[in-house]
């Protein structure tokens, strides 16, 4: 067989040293505390700890530590930031009330999805609200050149990427805010969903926000990267007192797919236009412009456009990336993930098929490695976490 | 576990070749080292008896959380036993890799192929490498 990711992890310093792999402040912790260490995106990032299942479980049950360091981050400043940035995404984002944080995707004039971002307007530690950006490491660069180029002549806005200087901790979990609170100025559970704050953490100033990509309650926290090690570390021991711990990129995989929260360069690509990835709640074409949104409105209407659908299979075998989507013998979609899940006890997937065959309780089969295995069309998501 | 007359392959599974009645006999699993590295294992695909088996060939398939991996066959022949208790009990490959955890007993239409496969000590190494 081929173990790829472990020949990642035997060789990982010279793989480290050859391909200049970027590291969080927290990547030292991982190598030396048996994280599986891979190339994400560019960065050196753990896989898994010990055992994927578990680090899932222990997220679900208790609270999940997981490094986000590699995701982009990008704070705004100067005139008409607010503006700007809704000229270039899909949900409204200028205006909004200090503290909130919405969830939008960014299209180019095809209405294809060039990232799925997080915008945060937040009141600054000097009292004056700023905009900042969380985007995807594989779009990073990406985005940060659409937006110069996107920026109005003689504009004073400056983006100032900090990324590498800083770390992001999501402690994901139902016991997550507890510990945070441990560690904070303020409780997580003080935030509604999809706000944020500037707060004291540990030793430094950063940014606890009630956001996270598993299912679970809980929130993720920006902070500077000279800090990382000590907030983690003490995280780390508030863990493991109810059964929590450090989990991998794995298992946020899992976690997020049982969710059903799509994963840019699977769920969503430039391949993809923003109105066939179920993310209507993200998109508003109301009453305002921004780039795609013709395109965008042109494609609601086109239904020769497949749509993103959850799939559930009979049997253990999971319908992974690439998989095709069959029935009577003739193919109707494609599987952008899948796996085993850990938490429903089901083979899950999610993917695009034509939009005949999008209803729930459709019967398809997946042509896995050339073998026929038979499933249906379901709800999304797979997994939700009691109120 | 004594594992002196174990052969493996650099993909990572393991022969035990005995003789049963005149026949060569292979049984064939897949290393510890790969069990722990697959980790989280959830399904395996498994051939039945009679099909043929080619060295360096596909003939089954095991599933873990994160990816699925095609298992080789490290001997040429015809299997004549499955362990068809593996895929509902995968933690056996856990506990037992290199007995309970068999999964194909293959009688050998050659030994041509043994002669690739690594001892134990020679295999452990590539591992650490």
């Amino acid at each position: 067989m081929h173990l790829t990711v472990v020949r990642v992890h035997s060789r990982n310093i010279a793989v480290s040293s050859v391909k200049n792999l970027l590291s969080t402040p927290l990547t030292s912790w991982h190598a030396s505390n048996g994280g599986r260490m891979v190339d994400f995106a560019g960065w050196s990032m753990p896989v898994q700890y010990g055992s994927i299942i578990d680090e899932h479980h222990q997220t679900r049950n208790a609270f999940g530590l997981f490094d986000v360091s590699h995701m982009g981050r990008l704070y705004f400043s100067g005139t008409g930031v607010g503006t700007f940035l809704d000229s270039l995404t899909t949900r409204r984002v200028d205006g909004i009330d200090a503290g909130k944080i919405r969830y939008s995707l960014m299209t180019n004039e095809e209405g294809r999805i060039l990232d799925d971002v997080l915008v945060y307007r937040l009141q600054g530690a000097d009292d004056q609200p700023f905009y900042m950006m969380v985007v995807n490491a594989s779009n990073r660069a990406k985005i940060v050149a659409w937006l110069n180029s996107k920026l109005p002549e003689s504009s004073d806005i400056q983006i100032d990427d900090r990324t590498e200087s800083t770390a992001m901790i999501a402690v994901q979990g139902p016991k997550a805010n507890a510990a945070v609170t441990e560690i904070a100025s303020m409780n997580p559970d003080s935030l509604s969903y999809y706000t944020g704050a500037v707060a004291e953490i540990g030793d430094a100033k950063g940014i606890v926000s009630r956001t996270g990509y598993t299912g679970e309650d809980g929130c993720e926290l920006i902070v500077p990267g000279e800090h990382a090690v000590a907030i983690w570390s003490k995280l780390m021991e508030l863990a493991a007192g109810v059964g929590g711990g450090a989990s991998g990129l794995a298992s946020r995989d899992t976690l997020r797919l049982e969710a059903a929260m799509p994963l840019y360069g699977h769920e969503l690509s430039e391949e993809i236009n923003a109105a066939q990835a179920d993310l209507k709640f993200a998109i508003n074409v109301k009453d305002r412009e921004f780039v795609g949104r013709s395109a965008i409105l042109a494609a609601r209407k086109d239904t020769s456009l497949r749509t993103r659908v959850g799939f559930v299979l009979e049997g253990k075998r999971a319908a992974r990336e690439h998989c095709t989507v069959v029935v009577d013998g003739k193919t109707i979609g494609e599987v952008t993930s899948g796996a085993f899940a850990p938490t429903v006890q089901k083979s899950i997937s999610m993917g695009y098929v034509d939009p005949a065959f999008a209803s729930p309780g459709t019967k398809v089969q997946f042509d896995i490695r050339g073998k026929i295995h038979d499933g249906e069309v379901v709800d999304l998501p797979f997994y939700k976490r009691e109120a | 576990m004594n594992l002196e007359n174990f052969l493996f392959a650099e993909s990572h599974e393991w022969a035990n070749v005995q003789d049963e009645g005149g026949d060569k006999v292979a049984t064939i699993g897949i290393s510890a080292h790969a069990v722990e590295a697959l980790t989280d294992l959830v399904y395996m695909d498994l051939p039945e008896v009679g099909d043929s088996v080619t060295a360096g060939e596909s003939f089954g398939e095991v599933e873990s959380v994160k990816a699925t991996s095609d298992m080789f066959s490290p001997v040429d022949g015809e299997i004549i036993a499955v362990n068809t208790d593996l895929p509902d009990n995968l933690e056996i490959l856990n506990d037992d890799p290199y007995a309970a955890g068999w999964i194909i007993k293959v009688k050998l239409s050659s030994e041509d192929a043994l002669s690739k496969l690594l001892d134990h000590a020679t295999y452990e190494k590539q591992c650490s490498e």
